[in-house]
């Protein structure tokens, strides 16, 4: 997320500057809160020293709107793709999101620390249509949410959340922090909704409708799994109890906690597989899949690398602005002082010069803060996407997983088969057979068929998976190739509204100084 | 009004008078070599002078100088003028020396024509004997008249420190922290005031100036990494969109460029005049010190006389034979008194005269400069816009082949 705060910092100069061009600085924080680029009524400030020294500006100069690519006022666009995200965009599908009115609780423990801690809940409210629901929930069912979208939909793209960050909420303040995470929870909720099967999902529904406790299970249960014993696919795998095996066991990655014996096989196919590569299978199509994933991986570098660039542009933007009013101001002071100490006639005149470049400038600075402003959106983009790569890593890592647990099986498979050969070869030379020897291949008999049905499920997983890959990045390089066109369009168009506007506050004080040009004797 | 023009002569020219007629003296400065190797490296520039002034040696003459011959230019019409606003030259820089880069001694060089050209459009200096030196002697000449002066008045350095030394001398006195005597006219008590403060506040100008030049700079280095980036990043698009993405990346290294170009613009067109003027105010300051000198030196010559008056008198009633050589030591000190009288009677009359022409002449300068200044501007914004709204097709061209 950009840096916006240097945008939003209200310095005394600020103030100076409203006061000079007759501003309404009743808003405090001058321009850069407002969104759209619009400038507040000017006003009389009838307390500024410097009142008299500038003219009233021309309003007409002075209020404009931003423009995105079509000429739409860019404020209509904020109310942006929630619920439009397949281009829809009926009435009942429209789902607007807001996340609003932090409010800190006390934690109800049975905690022996006395005064106990606290959390923030937010309001979060979804409006379809006319219909309005509103929760309260915390940080931590937002966490919940996530993991249980990440384990239904495997496979998908699906948005990232907004980071636990403890860090920063020890360096920050506590407004500003539950202000920023206000914001990132309202961006990621939006994100969810617009998703064209998670926005329709059965958990999201829950986390934005039912009141009270979210009824979706933590996963994260490590004691309880743990001594459940809940292993059974490993032990199948061992061999060691005929029990059914619960395939929803096999559609799932090992996690910790859970699946320790599992992870512990896997991890020791993953050493003959080089993990995370996913690449014996010498099949075409998992070529290209490497391939797509190796140039998405060189597009995501560069895509950060211009994320970062954008970032300079915009402080060197910003510095400017800066810079130019400073200029502007010392100009008002030297404008104030010839006039008032005047004994020539040609002071005045110089003082008359000099209030109308300090008027240029003041001006110029302003339309330096205002283009910042709407630079930053534009560019935000390009953050926003980075976010998007980390989902697509992760819906890839999905794939690895289930490919591996393919894997696990087929050489579990071939192991169990080349034992059950042994033996038979074995067996085969005593007469009459070996009772204990029979019994063995009769229980291997028994685990081939459990892990033949457990890699029948396997199999099917994996290839779900990869064709919600597919359909994803093709759903998301669609959605990429139209965003930032829009993106690269507002942002010239955008260069180019400011320069002109800029170019004209310049015209005129050239106009304004005509008198001292070269051109004239 | 023709004063206007800094290259000109300080005569009013009428189209139509053969140069003959009137008298008249231009001056430039041009083609700086560099000379000299390493610590000792100097800039040498040719001063052309063009006259049909009697006491000059001809109609034109070229001759050679270096910085520390315009130094000394300055510090001998300092001496000899006094009350006079004599023009400020540029600052010796001891670190950009050693660079030297192009920018640099081009505004050097425009500096010192302005003021060769400032001191023979004024009425005064013009006639001075020093300036003939300075436009005509052999450089052998020059050189010796240059180190000789530097035992007297010392390197350029010293003399800056001087000037400081007479700054602070002059806000002692004006401030009332030293005792001696004052003049206690009020007008002028303001114009002191006026001096002091309107260069603390050019200073600030010139210093937000100077930063926006650099801000100019920085923005064209960042829009130029971005295009970098940029470009890079359409490359592994590959597709139409990553064409966009080139279009976009070259136009802003294109914009950078410009901003580069506008930043030097912007240094020599508006940030050297303001930094001209704050010179020019400094040199007033010296001039009010001068000024602060010859008032006191008058009533130090005052009261010493009338002591002597008194002295004399005594004697003359004892009829002493002491009484012939203080009458004679009387008369002295009457007409050194006189003199000192009439020294700082000149210094105010010029003064007053100087510093209605100073007004005059700053709103036209700066006039300029921020006609400059605006110009430059409006051309940069004038090439953004452009520059971006020449994107435009293109970008809809890469979207419509979707």
């Amino acid at each position: 997320m950009m840096n916006q705060d240097h945008v939003l910092h209200a310095s005394q100069d600020d103030e100076m500057e409203s006061l000079v061009l007759h501003d309404d600085n009743g808003n405090g924080n001058g321009n850069g809160n407002d969104s759209s680029g619009n400038i507040q009524q000017p006003s009389q400030s009838p307390k500024s020293p410097f009142n008299s020294f500038l003219d009233p500006p021309s309003y007409a100069e002075a209020i404009f709107t931003s423009f995105d690519s079509n000429g739409h006022d860019q404020t209509l666009e904020q109310s942006s793709r929630s619920g439009t995200g397949s281009g829809s965009g009926s009435e009942s599908d429209c789902m607007q999101i807001s996340v609003s009115d932090p409010q800190e609780e006390q934690e109800l423990t049975n905690s022996l620390v006395p005064g106990g801690s606290s959390y923030h809940t937010y309001l979060i409210t979804t409006r379809t249509g006319k219909s309005e629901v509103g929760v309260r929930r915390r940080f931590r069912e937002v966490v919940t949410l996530s993991e249980r979208l990440s384990e239904a939909y495997r496979g998908y793209v699906i948005p990232v959340r907004p980071e636990k960050s403890s860090v920063e909420r020890k360096v920050m303040q506590k407004e500003e922090f539950v202000e920023q995470r206000r914001v990132a929870l309202e961006k990621y909720l939006r994100k969810l909704v617009s998703h064209p099967v998670i926005g329709k999902s059965e958990e999201l529904r829950l986390f934005l409708e039912v009141q009270g406790k979210l009824p979706l299970m933590r996963t994260t249960d490590v004691a309880s799994r743990m001594l459940d014993g809940a292993v059974r696919l490993p032990r199948q795998l061992f061999g060691s109890e005929s029990v059914a095996v619960d395939l929803n066991d096999v559609t799932q990655p090992a996690r910790s906690g859970r699946d320790l014996l599992r992870i512990f096989k896997e991890l020791k196919q993953s050493v003959t597989n080089d993990w995370g590569a996913a690449k014996p299978l010498v099949v075409e199509e998992d070529r290209e899949f490497m391939d797509k994933k190796d140039k998405l991986m060189e597009f995501e570098q560069q895509l950060s690398n211009v994320s970062q660039q954008a970032e300079s542009l915009v402080k060197f933007q910003q510095d400017m602005g800066e810079t130019m009013g400073e200029l502007g101001l010392a100009f008002v002071k030297l404008t104030k002082f010839e006039s008032e100490e005047a004994e020539f006639e040609s002071q005045r005149v110089r003082a008359a010069d000099m209030r109308n470049v300090a008027t240029a400038a003041v001006k110029a600075s302003r339309l330096y803060r205002e283009l910042n402003t709407q630079t930053i959106k534009h560019l935000d983009k390009l953050h926003e996407y980075l976010g998007t790569m980390l989902a697509i890593n992760n819906a890839f890592s999905d794939r690895s997983s289930a490919l591996l647990t393919v894997q696990t099986l087929s050489s579990e498979l071939a192991s169990l088969h080349s034992r059950i050969e042994k033996l038979e070869v074995a067996a085969s030379r005593i007469f009459g057979g070996d009772k204990t020897r029979m019994r063995k291949i009769e229980e291997l008999k028994e685990a081939v068929r459990v892990t033949e049905s457990a890699k029948i499920c396997a199999d099917r997983e994996y290839e779900r998976i990869k064709e919600n890959n597919r359909s994803e990045l093709e759903r998301i390089d669609k959605e990429r190739q139209s965003d930032f066109q829009n993106m690269l369009r507002g942002f010239v168009v955008n260069q180019a509204g400011y320069a002109e506007k800029m170019a004209a506050v310049w015209e005129k004080l050239a106009e304004e100084t005509s008198t001292y040009s070269s051109n004239n004797s | 009004m023709n004063s206007s023009q800094r290259s000109s002569s300080g005569a009013s020219l009428s189209p139509r008078s053969p140069s003959s007629s009137q008298p008249f003296l231009s001056v430039s400065v041009s083609d700086p070599v560099k000379l000299g190797n390493g610590v000792q490296a100097y800039i040498s520039y040719r001063v052309i002078t063009k006259t049909n002034f009697p006491e000059y040696q001809g109609p034109e003459k070229i001759v050679i100088r270096r910085y520390s011959d315009f130094v000394w230019l300055r510090d001998r019409l300092f001496e000899k003028y006094k009350g006079i606003f004599i023009p400020p030259i540029p600052e010796k820089s001891a670190v950009e020396k050693f660079r030297f880069s192009a920018e640099f001694i081009e505004m050097r060089r425009q500096a010192l024509d302005v003021f060769v050209n400032r001191i023979a459009s004024h009425h005064e200096l013009r006639q001075s004997e020093d300036l003939r030196t300075f436009l005509q002697a052999e450089e052998e000449t020059m050189e010796r008249l240059r180190s000789h002066e530097t035992g007297i008045f010392k390197k350029p350095s010293d003399l800056m420190q001087i000037f400081k030394d007479v700054q602070s001398k002059v806000s002692d006195v004006v401030l009332g922290k030293e005792k001696p005597v004052e003049e206690s006219d009020a007008e002028y008590e303001k114009l002191k005031r006026y001096i002091f403060e309107l260069e603390n506040h050019l200073a600030e100008a010139q210093k937000h100036a100077y930063r926006l030049v650099k801000r100019h700079r920085e923005l064209g280095q960042s829009l130029s990494d971005f295009g970098k980036a940029v470009k890079l990043l359409g490359a592994s698009e590959g597709n139409a969109l990553g064409k966009a993405f080139s279009e976009l990346g070259m136009k802003s290294e294109i914009l950078s460029v410009k901003l580069q170009k506008e930043a030097q613009e912007l240094l020599m067109s508006f940030e050297e005049p303001l930094k001209d003027y704050v010179r020019a105010v400094q040199s007033i300051k010296a001039t009010i010190a001068e000024r602060a000198n010859a008032f006191r030196r008058q009533c130090e010559l005052a009261e010493t006389m009338k002591l002597k008056e008194i002295n004399l008198d005594k004697l003359m009633l004892i009829r002493s034979d002491k009484v012939a050589e203080a009458e004679r030591e009387y008369h002295e000190l009457k007409a050194e008194s006189e003199q000192a009288t009439k020294t700082f009677e000149t210094i105010v009359k010029l003064m007053n005269e100087e510093i209605g022409r100073f007004q005059e002449q700053k709103t036209l300068d700066m006039g300029i400069a921020f006609h400059e200044f605006a110009k430059g501007q409006a051309r940069l914004a004038n090439g953004i816009a452009d520059a971006w709204r020449s994107l435009l097709p293109k970008l809809e061209a890469c979207s419509s082949s979707q």
